[in-house]
């Protein structure tokens, strides 16, 4: 009987070659604190002139295309916009709905990672928390660009005043404006919070007005245990509270919808579809903001890295598939519904003169993502990832288009019936609004620490690689 | 108020099918009476009309033996109006004294919801100041009973409000009951075959509360359960040729 020998070698290197793909990952590579304080202190501090071209640029178009565009409108009418009768809601609503839909993936990333301790969210939870904020920062601008007479906006605001009213309760709208003021106030608490150590930590890295801002905001924090723990409490309690607050807004954003008489909008599946569509756009945009922070920031390479697209990717995919389950439950509600009006105008959106737009929601929400993120290879390209999730936005930017004006086309008069294009106002201000969440971004990834510090530390302390026996075995420890 | 309101009136209106020619006569006096601007020939195309009265023509019937039907179409004055539990400032409202719908442009600040929410599509929406454009001789045409809207608000038709109030009025004065038939729309005065009803469906005995009575009427997408005020009667046929 011969006994082939083996060769020794690799067999031993195996822990060590397995050893080497847990270092690809950001919790088994550690480095010393100093060394990450220095990295993060750097991304901020570098700006190269192709930063201040970008910034002059953007700030321009905003100045033109929202500011100045938006007086224009103010001062002649909103007939200068696209919508007319009997379509009185298009691109602005449609924009709307686009910006609080990508606000809401950002603290749903990051309160319910953190609620379930998913380890991968430690170095992105805050790009995807300032995305929640300049998102709704976008988003909030449209109910007020979208008002007839946005000068008197405020009446929609319960407060004691000289005309003895309140703002009708019974009204969506008033709903949505407390819902969004709310969840911007709230999500911006919670952004805030875990970036006091931060904020001290850069207070103690920076001289000059840099100096004078962090020891302003930083609050004073020391780092004391009693600070750890008043802080960690705090934002466990954040991280919980928020989650229903920001299924609230989506649902609410949706009743604009659902509680009305028209066909193809009254649908009682719009609550859970809604929030499926946002997390879907936001959890995409998160990974496209990451993609890009990754390839300009300095030193962000080390912090986002493949297995995070990877995990984002994965929960890309699932939702994707949600959505599709939901955007097939509508259907069948409204059939079983059977209502005439409903009918029609869901066979006008797939076969109408802008069906086109439904044809590329499906295939830009559905069959992209289906067809590639299943591959784990893919979802570690960050090029490839920047393209799809791309994709996914506009798809579901063309859901919203679907719902509002292409609905709102074809309702119960024939005699009424219209097709709706938007105009260059329309098209500038959405465009503007756009350049106004990259600018923030941007003067932002500058100002504040865009990756908590802390938070990969005490995620990289926790981590251990234990050897049991020949293999080697990755461990967390539980904390808090 | 209380010893000036014995009597609470529920204004209704009968619109009878069968005789309207669709002269759009009741489109052109509405307009003349409540200070509605001409938009422009391109505007209108558009779709940006103001007119709180129109004429939907249908055709009837397939090609060589078509025959159109007409069917003007105003605000229903919902019993259980769709656009008021929308608006977020209180400016759509059921007015109490005379049971209809109406708009307080003051109040309004354009979210356009009600007109979303409206199934009749019978709201129009001032997208630019149309009005303060007239030029200077033509603004005499103005009624001084109505107000003049401004860019950004909603409008829609009153039932011609101010005339309910000058007939009010006028039968108060004379110390006398308002009569059937004394309060009158200007869709109605002009309608040259007397094809819409106005009056008081609170009085069984008025006019419009027999027409609407009849086996003919039928109320716009009764389905809805917006309790409409205006009844249309149809018959399926032509009277006298």
């Amino acid at each position: 009987m011969a006994v082939e020998a083996q060769p020794v070698s690799p067999a031993l290197n195996q822990p060590a070659r397995e050893e080497e793909t847990l270092r690809e990952q950001l919790m088994f590579d550690p480095r010393p604190r100093e060394e990450l304080n220095r990295m993060v202190m750097e991304s901020m501090h570098s700006t190269s002139p192709r930063y201040w071209i970008a910034v002059g640029v953007l700030a321009a178009l905003v100045l033109v295309c929202l500011l100045g565009m938006w007086g224009y409108m103010i001062f002649t009418g909103m007939g200068i916009a696209g919508i007319r009768k009997p379509i009185y809601w298009g691109v602005f609503i449609v924009t709307f709905v686009f910006w609080i839909g990508i606000s809401h993936a950002g603290t749903f990333v990051s309160a319910i990672l953190r609620v379930f301790k998913a380890e991968f969210r430690r170095p992105f939870t805050r790009a995807a928390e300032l995305m929640t904020t300049f998102g709704l920062a976008a988003g909030a601008l449209y109910p007020l660009i979208h008002l007839g007479r946005v000068w008197v906006f405020y009446w929609m605001i319960p407060y004691p005043n000289a005309r003895w009213l309140w703002p009708n309760f019974r009204s969506p709208l008033v709903w949505d404006f407390l819902a969004i003021t709310t969840y911007l106030l709230s999500s911006t608490i919670y952004l805030y919070l875990p970036l006091l150590p931060d904020l001290a930590m850069a207070r103690d890295r920076t001289q000059g007005w840099r100096h004078a801002i962090y020891k302003t905001l930083a609050l004073g924090w020391r780092g004391t245990e009693a600070e750890w723990f008043r802080l960690r409490k705090a934002i466990n309690i954040f991280a919980f509270a928020i989650i229903p607050v920001m299924f609230s807004v989506h649902t609410i954003v949706s009743w604009d919808f659902a509680v009305s008489q028209v066909g193809g909008w009254n649908s009682t599946i719009f609550g859970p579809y809604f929030i499926i569509g946002a997390i879907l756009s936001g959890v995409s945009a998160v990974i496209t903001i990451l993609v890009v922070l990754r390839a300009t920031l300095k030193h962000m390479d080390y912090f986002i890295r493949p297995e995070h697209l990877d995990a984002l990717g994965k929960l890309v995919l699932v939702f994707s598939m949600a959505w599709a389950y939901f955007f097939f439950n509508d259907y069948l509600v409204s059939w079983y519904g059977g209502y005439e009006v409903t009918r029609k105008i869901l066979t006008l959106h797939a076969t109408g003169p802008t069906a086109w737009v439904w044809y590329c929601m499906l295939l830009f929400n559905v069959v992209i993502p289906w067809l590639t993120l299943w591959n784990r290879k893919i979802r570690r390209t960050p090029w490839a990832m920047f393209i799809i999730t791309v994709f996914i936005n506009v798809g579901m930017y063309f859901e919203r288009y679907t719902i509002i004006p292409m609905t709102l086309g074809h309702q119960r008069f024939p005699f009424d019936w219209g097709e709706y294009s938007p105009r260059l106002p329309e098209i500038s201000i959405a465009f503007g609004t756009l350049c106004l969440f990259i600018l923030l971004y941007l003067l932002a990834s500058r100002l504040i620490p865009l990756v908590p510090v802390w938070e990969v530390r005490e995620g990289q302390e926790a981590h251990k690689v234990v050897r049991v026996g020949k293999t080697v075995v990755p461990s967390v420890s539980e904390l808090e | 108020m209380a010893e000036q309101q014995e009597t609470r009136e529920r204004w209704g209106m009968v619109i009878d099918l069968d005789l309207c020619t669709g002269c759009n006569a009741c489109v052109t006096a509405c307009a003349m009476e409540n200070n509605i601007p001409w938009v422009g020939e391109e505007e209108a195309g558009y779709g940006r009309n103001m007119f709180w009265i129109r004429v939907q023509r249908t055709w009837q019937g397939e090609y060589p033996e078509v025959s159109p039907a007409y069917q003007p179409v105003m605000c229903q004055q919902c019993g259980r109006a769709p656009c008021e539990p929308v608006c977020p400032v209180f400016a759509t409202v059921h007015s109490e004294e005379e049971q209809i719908n109406l708009q307080v442009y003051n109040r309004c600040i354009g979210t356009r919801y009600c007109a979303n929410n409206c199934p009749y599509t019978a709201r129009s929406f001032n997208w630019y100041d149309y009005t303060y454009q007239i030029p200077a001789p033509m603004n005499y045409y103005l009624n001084p009973s109505v107000t003049v809207r401004r860019r950004g608000v909603m409008e829609k038709c009153t039932f011609c409000v101010q005339r309910i109030h000058a007939g009010q009025e006028q039968a108060r004065a004379a110390g006398r009951a308002l009569q059937d038939g004394e309060v009158m729309p200007a869709c109605a005065q002009a309608c040259p075959a007397d094809a819409i009803i106005f009056g008081d469906l609170s009085d069984p005995e008025s006019r419009v509360s027999k027409a609407a009575r009849s086996q003919r009427g039928t109320t716009l997408l009764e389905e809805l359960g917006t309790q409409p005020k205006v009844t249309y009667l149809k018959g399926g046929g032509y009277y006298g040729g």
